[in-house]
């Protein structure tokens, strides 16, 4: 509790309060105890090694993977009753690990599904808003997403749900498998969505990357959160430097 | 052309569409969940039996095949919400043999609902042969090919152009982000069934007129429609349609110019072909996807 207690930006109404939470693959503990704290219309890295739990404990934010102990709560409302398709009608909208787009069915299709939850007229509106945000999909509409490159993908799915309107973001590992100028690409699509004040939960290996844009951070180790600060603190934090930015 | 073999692929293509409406709710139901519905058949007799017992009860025709329908598409749900969902979390295998068992428990229940007698049921439309290039064809074989055909456009619309049907494909190729598209994916799997259902239902009605029906009819219709969504490749439902009317055709042309002893034979011998020399199906895609 402390860390995260220390971390969180005083006075802003929290989006999101994760507290003391644990998730099991079977009688395989993955997370030990997470406590986290998102506000309104900030942007919070989770940053850790392959491994540390970082994917596990957003899908338990989403809902895919059940909670074993402890509280997650949107917008103050206990989320434990409510099944992942319910989170996405709440706000909470996951870009997934590794794109993950449907690849048989069209860029178009794909948008659409993505705003699943939403009215016809707010679908209409959020194709124009993606396609003038994401140009390259607009001239991509009828092909088939599998056919998109990797970073067109990436911004496939971003897209997608933002198609959802959501309240809070939660970004999986935006960066992976991409070459650095596409990386480059994508965070600056994430610095973007940070001016629009979307709120976002970014979950990044990219630990320099990560810390550079977000407001605040956490250090994820073996499913504990080990460290919380701003953004710039992190990166200036010698343990942070040795073990995650190569310094 | 000549009669005799104009003669055969008529009737091919008669048990080939209800192959088709089979395969279909196999590759329905699979899509969805990766299971294999051995209880397809089971619908396929319940739609014919319940549409004779309605029949001789006095209803009018298209009132008892309404009812028979409506009926096999409630024996369908219950499937799904008692046998299915409950085990929901279980292996694959599990499920399979879950419905193994509900289509022996469903041939039982026929049994004693029903009796074991073979039933017979009018053509829709009389019976006189029509001349159609000197092959005589019955105006029933007329109906299974219309309605199918009627069947596979409404469905390509359906999973094509309303946004449910894309919603249903999005889960068949990964049903984790369709929940995270908001997408109800048990919902998904509740409306597969009642929709394998509703096929089974119909293709039991539209072929009873030809074939006669009894409580264990749905065994070898079961594993001819199994054996046309293998033949298109198992999940591609146009797959399923071309593999109905290749064992179908294959099926009749052998009968004619072979022995009908061997016919039934057949599918299982096309099963083998395919799975020895193209697993993925005529027109499956293989399993390899780009990450």
């Amino acid at each position: 509790m402390s860390v995260a207690t220390a971390a969180s930006a005083n006075g802003k109404t929290p989006v999101l309060e994760v507290s003391g939470l644990c998730t099991h693959y079977g009688r395989i503990q993955a997370l030990f105890g997470i406590d986290l704290q998102v506000a309104q219309g900030e942007l919070v890295a989770l940053v850790g090694a392959n491994g540390a739990g970082k994917t596990t404990l957003l899908r338990t934010i989403s809902g895919l993977q059940p909670a074993s102990a402890g509280t997650i709560r949107f917008l103050g409302e206990d989320l434990a009753s409510v099944a992942a398709e319910r989170r996405v009608r709440k706000g909470i909208v996951q870009v997934p690990e590794g794109r993950q787009v449907f690849g048989p069915m069209s860029v178009e299709d794909n948008l659409r599904l993505g705003a699943y939850t939403r009215s016809p007229g707010e679908v209409e509106d959020g194709l124009q808003r993606m396609y003038a945000m994401f140009p390259v999909l607009k001239e991509r509409r009828r092909l088939a997403a599998g056919t998109l490159s990797g970073g067109q993908q990436q911004m496939l799915a971003i897209a997608r749900a933002l198609m959802a309107r959501p309240r809070l973001l939660l970004l999986d590992e935006p960066s992976m498998g991409l070459a650095p100028l596409l990386i480059e690409e994508v965070f600056e699509t994430v610095r973007m969505l940070r001016e629009e004040l979307i709120t976002i939960f970014l979950v990044e290996q990219n630990a320099h990357k990560a810390l550079s844009v977000a407001d605040r951070g956490y250090v994820i180790e073996t499913g504990r959160i080990v460290l919380g600060d701003s953004g710039p603190a992190l990166l200036g934090n010698a343990q942070v430097q040795a073990a995650y930015l190569g310094v | 052309m000549s009669a005799e073999l104009l003669q055969f692929i008529f009737s091919g293509l008669t048990a080939g569409a209800i192959y088709a409406l089979v395969g279909l709710g196999f590759s329905i139901i699979y899509n969805a969940s990766q299971v294999i519905n051995f209880a397809q058949g089971e619908f396929v007799m319940i739609g014919g039996m319940a549409t004779v017992s309605l029949l001789a009860a006095g209803l009018p025709m298209p009132v008892a095949i309404a009812l028979a329908v409506v009926a096999t598409v409630a024996v369908g749900i219950a499937l799904e919400k008692l046998a299915i969902e409950p085990a929901r979390g279980a292996s694959i295998v599990t499920l399979i043999i879950i419905t193994i068992g509900a289509s022996i428990f469903l041939r039982g229940l026929a049994q004693v609902v029903w009796d074991r007698n073979f039933h017979s049921m009018p053509p829709f439309t009389g019976d006189t042969p029509i001349n159609i290039g000197g092959a005589s064809v019955v105006p029933q074989s007329l109906w299974v090919l219309g309605c199918t055909v009627a069947i596979v456009a409404a469905l390509w619309a359906f999973f094509n152009r309303t946004r449910f049907g894309k919603a249903i494909l999005a889960t068949s190729y990964n049903s984790d982000i369709a929940r995270l598209m908001g997408i109800n994916v048990r919902f998904v799997l509740l409306f597969s069934f009642a929709l394998a259902a509703l096929l089974g239902a119909i293709a039991g009605v539209l072929i009873t007129p030809i074939i006669l029906t009894n409580y264990q009819v749905g065994v070898l219709l079961g594993l001819k429609g199994f054996s046309a969504a293998i033949v298109g490749g198992l999940g591609n439902p146009m797959g399923a349609i071309a593999g109905g009317f290749v064992v179908g055709i294959a099926e009749s042309i052998t009968a004619g110019y072979v022995s009908s002893d061997y016919k039934d034979a057949v599918a299982f011998v096309i099963i083998l072909l395919v799975l020895f020399f193209r697993p993925q199906g005529l027109f499956g895609r293989r399993g390899a996807e780009r990450v």
